[in-house]
């Protein structure tokens, strides 16, 4: 059974349309890896999921639960079971790494402190932060800024991550820790959303991948089929594209 | 010149003059202070109110546009003239000060509610994102996220407007409210010399201003480190 259903999902940007009915199904412990060009919808799924984009249209459902994003008991449920991590990570600049991870969990989940500083602490050592504690986010680099970023996704426990393009802003030479650390999720067994211009992780990681054109799902199917046989033509021509460089 | 000056000077500090000067001093002091002061509560809360998103509260929206517009528009002198008759024609029976420190309210939170306002928006629109997405709500936002990166943009101008505003009560004096311009201008029609009258008055509004022009200064050092807390 499917933890996450969209169906027939449409949303625009005042009168910009940007997606166009997409329906996606995302189950416990898979990973969905969502593929396309640049403005074909893949962040707005991930933003409208999470409550920061209101969808025009469509139904999504959360363990077939239909949640109603105009409700704001529906979406503060919602944000309290998904997380997401940022493409610029959107660290708190005003606070240490630690703080970061910890605001939310202590001040909004009012979990209690020690608890939660115990658990913060053990994310970071697994993402290799152990020893940045104290640091200020402008006193990290992007790749390290990045895992903060996940580290504080985590800490809220979330039974789904989306992951919005989050090594699309890192120097090439950090993005491999950062996909180290996703990789280390996916052997978990977390349920992901992940939105990726890294063809080669997506293969490896994803359970399924759906490629979008234009605001609608053109094709979706397992790695292998989509990436060594894809059906449709647009897919073929942007994994051609894509695969050449 | 020098020699008729200070042939004034043990007249000029009389007991009833040190004692009317000091009590117009503190009236300038009150106007500014309670003008800052009660300029940035409303200030802030008018800042709040503009980032709101609610349908319901589009009307308190458009009133404080309509305020914060209005007030940073027209002369300081203009409000205070406006309040003055206002309370003139509805038949309120206020002391000159009371209208004087209404007058100053209104003009304080106008101004400040732009400067508190640019500071939030100086912050970056991902960190509301960030905390909207693990469900704070705007006032947790405001409160952990928003003020602590905010605040160092708003104090350079916030401070800069307080020392301007300090200098702006002397209006006060023309409905008749008795702060040290009006002191001075009393003292210089009973005989005085203006040099020595506006000279004292100099240094009174310096030593009102500087404190709080060291305070602003030794504040905005310690956020220059936020690193060094």
């Amino acid at each position: 059974m499917p933890s996450l259903a969209i169906a027939n999902l449409k949303a625009s940007y005042g009168s910009v349309p940007v997606l166009d009915g997409i329906s996606l199904d995302v189950g416990t412990g898979e990973i969905l890896g969502l593929i396309g060009p640049s403005g074909s919808g893949k962040s707005t799924i991930l933003r409208i999921l999470i409550g920061l984009l209101k969808p025009s249209s469509g139904s999504i459902r959360l363990d077939g639960a239909m949640v109603d994003y105009n409700n704001a008991n529906d979406v503060r449920r919602v944000r309290d079971r998904l997380a997401i991590v940022f493409q610029q990570y959107n660290l708190f600049q005003n606070m240490t790494v630690l703080e970061n991870v910890t605001i939310a969990p202590v001040r909004i989940k009012k979990r209690p402190r020690k608890e939660v500083e115990y658990h913060a602490r053990a994310l970071l050592e697994k993402v290799g932060l152990g020893d940045k504690l104290q640091s200020y986010p402008d006193q990290l680099s992007g790749g390290q800024q990045q895992r903060v970023a996940i580290a504080r996704a985590l800490a809220l426990k979330p039974e789904i991550l989306l992951l919005d393009e989050i090594t699309a802003a890192l120097d090439p030479e950090l993005v491999s820790e950062v996909l180290d650390t996703i990789r280390l999720l996916a052997r978990e067994g977390m349920t992901m959303l992940i939105v990726s211009h890294e063809m080669g992780f997506i293969r490896e990681v994803a359970s399924k991948v759906a490629f979008m054109a234009t605001g609608k799902v053109i094709e979706m199917g397992a790695p292998a089929q989509i990436f060594d046989a894809p059906r449709e033509v647009r897919t073929r021509e942007f994994v051609a594209k894509i695969i050449r460089h | 010149m020098l020699t008729r000056l200070v042939a004034e000077l043990p007249e000029f500090f009389s007991y009833y003059n040190i004692v009317f000067l000091a009590k117009a001093a503190l009236a300038t002091f009150a106007l500014s202070a309670v003008g800052s002061i009660t300029g940035v509560l409303a200030g802030f809360a008018l800042a709040v109110t503009r980032l709101t998103r609610s349908i319901w509260l589009a009307p308190l929206r458009w009133l404080t546009v309509l305020l914060t517009e209005l007030f940073r528009r027209i002369p300081f002198l203009v409000t205070l003239m406006l309040v003055f008759f206002a309370f003139q024609l509805s038949g309120f029976d206020l002391p000159l000060f009371a209208v004087a420190l209404i007058a100053v309210f209104l003009i304080a939170s106008a101004y400040l509610a732009e400067i508190i306002r640019a500071g939030f928006e100086s912050v970056h629109r991902n960190q509301w994102d960030a905390a909207a997405a693990m469900n704070f709500s705007m006032l947790e936002t405001i409160r952990y996220v928003i003020v602590p990166q905010a605040w160092r943009i708003i104090l350079p101008p916030a401070f800069g407007f307080f020392i301007l505003f300090i200098k702006d009560t002397a209006l006060a004096s023309q409905i008749g409210v008795i702060e040290l311009t009006y002191a001075g201008k009393v003292l210089n029609n009973k005989g005085f010399s203006a040099a020595l009258v506006f000279g004292t008055l100099l240094v009174l509004y310096f030593l009102i201003s500087y404190p709080l022009m060291r305070l602003g200064a030794r504040l905005e050092a310690s956020l220059a480190q936020p690193r060094h807390r």
